[in-house]
This record gives structure tokens, C-alpha cells and sequence, in this order.
């Protein structure tokens, strides 16, 4: 019995064929995993381990290297504020500090309601469009308060919407 | 008024070039057709005449690159993209993936032709999950139309191209990590040499090159290598994408040739924002050391220009700085970057920019002493040089440079005056 649904058990497959060697596949895996479940359970890491061939603690070695791949699940929303030099020059500490106050959580928590988590990230490659957030994969770009103030409300509507 | 030359950037602004029938009406997959007639040392040959240098941070000639890799070798060769674009202060490879992603898939076919490769992978950072779709989108589209896989377009050629994502580490931008993480390791650098055109991806000879660098071989196939190496300057050849950030009015992405005076650039950004002065400028991304606005002002933005003045022209990532700066908080900043990203495995980075950290934030916060500007410089000049990869002098370089260039703001520091921030009192970075 597998964690993953059909798609994504397809994906990895399509994934595997990409590479003369299995191993080559499994950060990618890692990540497609997670983002059908959220985080890396037990059971998800033997899984992929099993269709790579690595051990368990080898899997984890690697899973506890890349700073996107998590043992915990996040919110459902996951808010990722830049404060790298860029951002930082054109406000993005305030941006950060805005987004703990609104969401009264800090840096890697989860707010009780599993709607939003928070992260003070690395550059994400938005530096001329600075400051910059990502919620989830979706970027959000030269940003206000007030700007901020919208987009945590259209997520928080969406949330409440399914 | 822009005076932008856009060569990388000629399909930015056409919303279908990143379909296979836009891409093609706007003159795609030409100069394949045309590197299919030539021979693989013919199109070195043109690559190296157009003084193509990586777009990625070092500036190496992109042709010579091609040309160290062996003709015969028991294993495949390997052609890869970089584009884990995570140097802060560089966003440009984004673009070229969301709006031109097959001028990237034409470029590595024909590195592909040219180094006697038949496989190629596109490393994407994690965070740019929107861009590997798009990426994989262009990819299945270009096998469908028999611009990928076998016998390309009945030409005989074979080439497979993938797309891969990492999962965040800015350490896996470093060719080699790269490598260990493609196959499916910890971003942990190797020894060199060997070099990857030696000993690469699986071992086989393998060719890496910046996403920007490899997408612009294809324009240089079409105009040939004179006319690319005309547009720049003598052995900076061509155009690069700036990404201009921070203190300027217009922060952007403009392509302009190389060898632009600074002070042209500034004003194609619309100078520094806010009629503020300018106080200092970080030439190609947060790990080349600085350049005060008087110096800046005097500079020609090419890589022998800027190699000239004691930087890099890098990734291309230029940022503005004005006057009202705190300049101890932007090395702290930087420190803190470089510290998380410290992937562990030598002692002089990972140590070296813990105490850097250490240090820089208790003379931020007030709590310097006597001594400690020497300190901080004895320390970094204890990792330049002595690291595994150039991650540590990626941490070293700039720390000295504004040590060096502002001085007097940490001496000010001490003496308790307030910074030139202006908003002492507050906490001096968000910090989690
Ligand atoms: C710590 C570190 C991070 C790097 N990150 C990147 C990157 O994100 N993108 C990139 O193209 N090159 C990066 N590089 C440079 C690569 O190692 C390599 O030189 C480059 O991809 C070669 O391509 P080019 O010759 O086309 O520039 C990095 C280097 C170091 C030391
Ligand atoms: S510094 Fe924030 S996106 Fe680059």
C-alpha cells in the first residue's frame, strides 16, 4: 500500500526513467512527496527510500540538508518572507515584523487554527520587484502592509472556503 | 531613453515565445538548424569567438569551457544547466525560464552537439516551482515536435533533456554540489581538481554553465560570434542581463551591453530613488566585494574592468546603496546569509562565519569593543583562500571590502553614535 495517490506514484515513475541511476531522483521525490502530504511522515520517507534504494538514515541525511524539506507539517498556508539585502533595503524586515504581528506566530511556527505557518527566508530571487513573499509557491512581489493585509485575507478566505 | 539591448531579453515581452509555435515565429530553433550543418569544433570555434563568459559568477570564456572536454570518453558526457539562481541581489535566470524557456533548450542541444553529449539536465531551484512547470511544459512540447530525443528533426543527432528541481540550498549553486545533488545526495562540494569537463555529473565529462549562458549560445549561432563579440567589449563579448535592486527608482532587470559605464546603468534605473545620494554599490551579487559611490561612478561594467577595481562583475545582481545606510547592518545581513548557507563541511567557513556572525551583530546591537574591527578582519582573512569551495570567500570578500571602505562607520559605532540608518534604537534586523 502506498502514502501517495495514483498521480503522484505516476510522477515518480516518470521521474525515475529520467536518470541512469535511481538515487539521482529522490530530492525531487522529497519535494513532490511533501507537497502532496505537507511534511515527510515516517511512512513517506520509507516509501521513497524503497523506490530509490536508499536506507532510511540515508534518506534522512538528506532530507535534513535542504532547508525546504520538513519533518513537521506546516500551515496550510506557509508564508515566506525575504530579508535578504535586497528586500532588506526596501523594507522587508517591517514586511517580516507585519506578517508576525498579523498572524501572531514567529519564525518556523504554525498558528493554532493550521491555516498559516511563517518563515524568514533566503533570497527567492525577487530582488528587483523587492520586498517579496512567497506563500507556497506562489510569489508575491513589491510589497506594503496594506498589500500584505490583502493577500494573508485572500488566503484566509480561501482556507475557510474549502 | 532606455538604451537596452535586447538580445536574451528580445522574446520578455511576447507572451506566446514560451509556446514551440511562438518560439518559432519569433526565429527559434534556427541556429540549431544551422549548428546541425556544422561541426562540433566549428561551433566552439564561434562560441569562442563571440567572448561569451559565464553569466553564472566566475566570468569564465564559455567556449574554452566547451573545448577542455574530451573528445573520446568511456562514459557519457553531460551538458547541465545551472539554474538554482541564489546568490542574493540576482533574479534574471527567472526570466529567461518564464518567458524564453526553449532559447534554453536550444542552447543545450546545441552544447550538446558541440561537446559530443547526449543528455543534458535543467537544475531549478526548489522555491521556482512555477518556472520547472514551464520548463517541463517547453520540454515535452520540444520532444513531441522531434526537437528532443532521437534522430533531432531527422538530423541523426540524439539528445534527452530533463528538468530538475533542488529543494532549497543556496550551496547547490556551486557546480559541483550541484552535481551531488543531482545525484541525489547531500549539496556537498567535491575536490578539484578534477574538473567537471574531466569528471562531472556521474563521472563523465560534463559541461555546466549558467541558465543566461547557455541560452544566449543560440543568438550567437544566428549572428555569428564576431557580431555578439562587437556588441561588448574586447574579451567581455556581448550583452548581460543587470538585475538593478535596492535604492534605485526603477529597480529592474535591463540587458545592456558590457562594458557600460556605471553611472549610464544607474540611470537606466533611474538613478538612486528618493533624489538620495548614492553611498556605495555591490557590483554582481552579495558575495563581490563592494564599491564606494566614488568608485563606482568610475567604472565600466565589464568583468576585466571590474576585476580591474579589486571585484566581480558575478551574477549580475547590481545593488544600490544610499546614503542613509547603515553599513555595519548590511555586512551583518549578509554574514547571517552567508551563515545559514555554510553547508558544514570545512571548518574555516563553517566556523569563520558563525564568529563573523557573532560579531557583526553585537557591534550592530551596541555591544562592540575595542579591537573588534581588527578581529573581524583578522577572521576573514583567515577564510579567504583556505575553504573546500569559494563559499567562505563568498563570505570573506565583501565583509573586508566594506571594513575596508567604511571603517569609520564601525569606529562610530563604538563611540555610540547613532548610525546612519538614522532609526536607532530599533532592533537591528528581524532575525527571526
Ligand atoms: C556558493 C556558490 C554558489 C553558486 N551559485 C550559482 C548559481 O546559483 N547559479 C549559477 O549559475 N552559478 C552559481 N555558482 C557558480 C557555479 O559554480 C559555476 O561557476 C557556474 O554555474 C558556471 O557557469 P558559467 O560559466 O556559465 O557562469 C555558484 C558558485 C558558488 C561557489
Ligand atoms: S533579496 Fe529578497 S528576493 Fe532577493
Amino acid at each position: 500500500m502506498s502514502v501517495f495517490s495514483q498521480a503522484t506514484q505516476e510522477r515518480f515513475q516518470t521521474l525515475l526513467s529520467h536518470y541512469p541511476v535511481k538515487r539521482s531522483a529522490l530530492v525531487p521525490m522529497l519535494l513532490f512527496a511533501q507537497d502532496e502530504l505537507g511534511y515527510l511522515p515516517p511512512e513517506a520517507i520509507r516509501e521513497v527510500g524503497e523506490l530509490v534504494g536508499a536506507s532510511e538514515l540515508a534518506v534522512r541525511e538528506v532530507i535534513g540538508y535542504y532547508s525546504m524539506l520538513r519533518l513537521e507539517p506546516a500551515g496550510k498556508y506557509h508564508v515566506q518572507v525575504c530579508t535578504n539585502i535586497s528586500c532588506m533595503l526596501r523594507g522587508g524586515d517591517d514586511i517580516y515584523r507585519h506578517c508576525k504581528e498579523r498572524l501572531g506566530i514567529g519564525h518556523k511556527e504554525v498558528a493554532a487554527d493550521g491555516v498559516f505557518s511563517l518563515e524568514e527566508v533566503e533570497c527567492i530571487g525577487a530582488c528587483s520587484w523587492a520586498p517579496a513573499l512567497q506563500v507556497n509557491y506562489d510569489f508575491h512581489q513589491e510589497l506594503t502592509p496594506e498589500k500584505v493585509d490583502e493577500i494573508l485575507r485572500d488566503y484566509r478566505k480561501k482556507a475557510a472556503a474549502r | 531613453m532606455s538604451q537596452e539591448v535586447k538580445i536574451i531579453s528580445k522574446r520578455f515581452d511576447d507572451p506566446k515565445a514560451a509556446t514551440l509555435d511562438g518560439y518559432l515565429a519569433s526565429g527559434g530553433f534556427q541556429a540549431l538548424e544551422k549548428a546541425l550543418t556544422m561541426a562540433p569544433e566549428a561551433i566552439i570555434d564561434e562560441v569562442k569567438k563571440s567572448n561569451l563568459r559565464g553569466r553564472g559568477g566566475a566570468g569564465f570564456p564559455t567556449g574554452m569551457k566547451w573545448s577542455f572536454v574530451p573528445k573520446q570518453s568511456e562514459r557519457p558526457k553531460y551538458v547541465l544547466c545551472n539554474a538554482d539562481e541564489s546568490e542574493p541581489g540576482t533574479c534574471k535566470d527567472r526570466l529567461i525560464l518564464q518567458y524564453d524557456p526553449f532559447s534554453l533548450i536550444e542552447g543545450m542541444i546545441i552544447a550538446g552537439k558541440a561537446i559530443d553529449s547526449h543528455q543534458g539536465y535543467v537544475f531549478i531551484r526548489g522555491e521556482y516551482r512555477y518556472l520547472f512547470d514551464i520548463m517541463e511544459r517547453a520540454i515535452n512540447e520540444a520532444y513531441r515536435a522531434g526537437y528532443l530525443g532521437k534522430n533531432i528533426r531527422g538530423s541523426g543527432l540524439d539528445f534527452d533533456l530533463y528538468a530538475h528541481s533542488g529543494a532549497g540550498a543556496y550551496e547547490c549553486g556551486e557546480e559541483s554540489a550541484l552535481m551531488e545533488s543531482l545525484e541525489g545526495k547531500r549539496g556537498i562540494p567535491r575536490l578539484k581538481p578534477p574538473f567537471p569537463a574531466i569528471s562531472g555529473l556521474y563521472g563523465g565529462p560534463t559541461v555546466i554553465n549558467n541558465m543566461e549562458t547557455l541560452a544566449t549560445v543560440p543568438h550567437i549561432i544566428v549572428g555569428g560570434g564576431e557580431w555578439y563579440a562587437n556588441l561588448g567589449v574586447p574579451k567581455n563579448g556581448g550583452t548581460r542581463l543587470f538585475c538593478l535592486s535596492g535604492h534605485v527608482a526603477r529597480p529592474g532587470v535591463y540587458e545592456l551591453p558590457l562594458g557600460v559605464p556605471f553611472p549610464r546603468l544607474l540611470e537606466v534605473g533611474g538613478g538612486v530613488a528618493n533624489g538620495k545620494k548614492l553611498k556605495a554599490v555591490v557590483p554582481g551579487g552579495s558575495s563581490t566585494p563592494m564599491f564606494t559611490a566614488e568608485e563606482a561612478m568610475g567604472l565600466n561594467m565589464d568583468y576585466d574592468s571590474i576585476a580591474k577595481a579589486g571585484s566581480f562583475l558575478g551574477s549580475g545582481g547590481v545593488v544600490i546603496l544610499d546614503e542613509n545606510t547603515c553599513m555595519v547592518k548590511f555586512a551583518l545581513r549578509i554574514m547571517q546569509f552567508y551563515r545559514h548557507e555554510s553547508c558544514g563541511w570545512c571548518v574555516p567557513c563553517r566556523e569563520g562565519t558563525n564568529w563573523l556572525h557573532l560579531a557583526l551583530g553585537r557591534f550592530h546591537a551596541g555591544g562592540g569593543r575595542e579591537g573588534d574591527v581588527d578581529l573581524l578582519r583578522e577572521v576573514s582573512e583567515n577564510i579567504l583562500g583556505r575553504t573546500f569551495c569559494p563559499l567562505g570567500d563568498a563570505a570573506a570578500m565583501p565583509t573586508l571590502s566594506i571594513l575596508k571602505r567604511f571603517r569609520q562607520e564601525f569606529l562610530d559605532h563604538l563611540a555610540g553614535k547613532p548610525c546612519s540608518c538614522g532609526v536607532s534604537g530599533r532592533p537591528a534586523l528581524a532575525t527571526h
